[in-house]
């Protein structure tokens, strides 16, 4: 089902936990809400619940105006960030409680939660209470619980934000995969960029209860909107700098900003360079070569890590680089090196933002 | 207090098999001591002794004491009557006051909360004396509620209500700290899953509250059956009609009855300790476990 998300905005005591906002989820579709703690992606995700009601704006799902129903009446699947299953059922209870309320019958009901359990592969597990697993499983069990019955719209929360690293890897490509063979519009909040360009569709990047864009993962990653989203979406060095005739000045050094780069303003920038957007060579080629000295090399994992201090400015920036170029540089610490933007990116000054 | 049992200036004696610091043996004792002695004087002594003098005449005086006398069964149905009740209403008030003040944020919250401790604060006595100036034949309800055809003071219904004033707080504060250790999450998942309002109470919030309820509860009813000072004013202290177990006792003692008053307290003194084993008995489910954090474990 689609929903639509229109200008809706939520106070809390005084708190704009939502301004104006307005959202598109076709139908089928898995969307990532993105955003900082406090930007308001949960109380969003509630409000499309009906746990929460919006103070302005309308929650439209399938064409028909749904912002005063209950949670009961939408027939949604919700996913708590800490699953909250019902501590005194068992697993199969848990699954069958949404059917149970529902007033289905008994032979139904053990033949949808078993049907259930089979696709979160916890067959084994349904007379386990919910203590007795773990937080993997917990979560596949609130998924289950969630999807009983077949909701319209499944909704989670931060989902795999209280796992452990490798459990959290393996569940986005198991929820990606159950996406693609049972297409439920979906949307999950995070704070991740990763997760949410890994597992979604679209992604909508939310900073102080607004959309600061939205955009399929490579949309956003490629094109920030704002200096807020670059910032958002890993880490990034930034320099203050100066714009002049098209160009970005960056300790004396002119630097090419992007093509159709529309701001031709004269004055102070902000320029942003993503650390594997650089390259770092030993001689200078070219112009656009910043000299910089080697402070640190950190060669572990599958990029290494490099860290330069830019000699004119005295600012120290991060360069990630291919296994196979370090070994052809072979840095170690105190190289004398000219630092090579491949790709910068320009905001004007001033944006008022904080992560 | 603690005594060394190594001296300060001793090379460290390779493994002793036991702890190097460890409180001297008079210490202890003497502590222990002490302790049984308040507990026995305090305690131990005067429940023994209402046993002890109950059944000083024999089992059969005892039992004719108890069973005998038409006014002390009375006493003992009466209570029988009002305790529940009382702790009936406290127990839908309590639950329904819990889950609000637990549940919600809202204007007066903070005064809700002081205003169900102010039973345990304000004497028994005013609280029966309240209650007479209320519904008492001058009082301000009195004169339209005998114009129908109730009577609250001097009878069952006062009894009630001074009953349930005094042990308003058990259960809602017994609750308060349960619904808030379990959290709303459940709740709200129930809700997220079609349940209704009473759908998730009957199925979610009472399954993970019962504990604490039947322990409130317990405590309600302890201190329900054995409330004196409000009962006393609002009885008006008719023998055969509203005297309680406990006015009972009292106005045997006074008339001399040793051995029927101290068979009745005896009863009383026996519910108390049941009341006391059962809880005991509760007290480890009652506790709300300390939250796992989710997902701590792989």
């Amino acid at each position: 089902m689609s929903i639509r998300v229109a200008n809706v905005s939520k106070q809390f005591s005084g708190f704009k936990a939502l301004d104006r906002v307005t959202v598109d989820v076709p139908e089928g579709e898995l969307l990532a809400l993105l955003g900082p703690s406090g930007s308001g992606k949960t109380t969003l995700l509630r409000i499309i619940a009906g746990l929460d009601f919006p103070d302005e704006g309308s929650v439209v799902a399938y064409q028909s105006d749904v912002t005063r129903q209950s949670a009961r009446e939408r027939n949604v699947g919700f996913v708590f960030q800490h699953y909250a299953l019902f501590r005194h059922m068992s697993v199969f209870e848990n699954v069958a409680f949404g059917l149970r309320v529902r007033g289905w019958k008994n032979g139904e009901v053990r033949a949808r939660v078993c049907e259930l359990l089979s696709l979160v592969k916890l067959e084994s597990l349904e007379r386990r209470y919910p203590d007795q697993l773990s937080g993997g499983q917990r979560q596949r069990v609130a998924l289950a619980r969630a999807l009983a019955a077949r909701p319209h719209v499944l909704l989670l929360d931060e989902p795999f934000g209280a796992l452990d690293a490798r459990v959290r890897t393996e569940l986005r490509q198991w929820l990606r995969r159950l996406h693609d063979e049972n297409p439920v519009t979906t949307v999950f909040v995070t704070h991740d960029q990763e997760e949410a360009f890994e597992v979604a569709d679209r992604v909508v990047v939310m900073n102080q209860g607004r959309v600061q864009q939205e955009g399929t993962p490579d949309e956003v990653f490629e094109h920030p909107a704002s200096p807020f989203v670059m910032d958002f979406l890993g880490q990034v060095n930034v320099f203050h700098g100066r714009l002049q005739e098209g160009k970005a000045i960056v300790g004396g050094v002119e630097l090419d900003c992007p093509a159709g780069f529309a701001h031709r303003d004269e004055g102070p920038a902000r320029v942003y360079i993503r650390p594997h957007e650089v390259d770092i060579e030993t001689t200078p080629n070219g112009s656009g070569r910043l000299p910089a000295r080697v402070t640190h090399v950190n060669s572990a994992g599958a990029l290494t890590r490099v860290q330069v201090q830019i000699i004119e400015i005295g600012m120290e920036i991060s360069v990630e680089l291919s296994k196979d170029r370090s070994a052809e540089l072979a840095l170690k610490k105190g190289d004398a090196v000219f630092v090579a933007p491949r790709r910068v990116r320009v905001f004007a000054p001033a944006p008022e933002y904080s992560i | 207090m603690a005594v060394d049992l190594v001296p300060a200036d001793s090379t460290p004696v390779p493994a002793p098999f036991r702890r190097k610091r460890e409180d001297h043996w008079l210490v202890r004792g003497g502590l222990t001591l002490a302790t049984l002695a308040i507990i026995g004087v305090l305690i131990v002594i005067p429940v023994v002794s209402v046993f002890s003098q109950a059944l000083a005449n024999g089992a059969g005086v005892y039992w004719d004491n108890l069973v005998g006398n038409a006014d002390t069964r009375h006493s003992i149905l009466l209570t029988a009557t009002v305790a529940p009740v009382a702790v009936a209403m406290n127990l839908v008030f309590g639950v329904a006051a819990a889950w609000a003040i637990a549940r919600f944020r809202f204007r007066g919250r903070t005064l809700l909360i002081t205003l169900i401790d102010l039973p345990f604060s304000v004497s028994p006595v005013v609280a029966g004396l309240v209650f007479v100036l209320l519904f008492g034949a001058q009082g301000y309800f009195g004169p339209w509620l005998r114009d129908h055809g109730y009577q609250v003071i001097f009878a069952t219904p006062g009894l009630v209500l001074a009953t349930a004033f005094v042990t308003f707080p058990f259960v809602a504060r017994e609750l308060i700290p349960v619904l808030e250790a379990i959290g709303p999450e459940e709740e709200l998942a129930a809700r997220s899953l079609g349940a209704s309002g009473w759908q998730m109470f009957w199925r979610i919030t009472l399954p993970n509250i019962k504990w604490g309820v039947l322990y409130g509860v317990i405590l309600c009813n302890a201190r329900a059956m054995g409330e004196f000072g409000a009962v006393y004013v609002v009885s008006g202290r008719i023998t055969g009609q509203t005297d309680t177990m406990p006015l009972r006792v009292e106005k045997l003692f006074q008339e001399y009855n040793s051995p029927a008053s101290f068979a009745l307290a005896s009863i009383l003194t026996l519910l108390a300790l049941v009341t006391l084993f059962v809880k005991v008995g509760l007290e480890r489910h009652a506790r709300p476990k300390p939250e796992q954090p989710e997902g701590a474990r792989p």
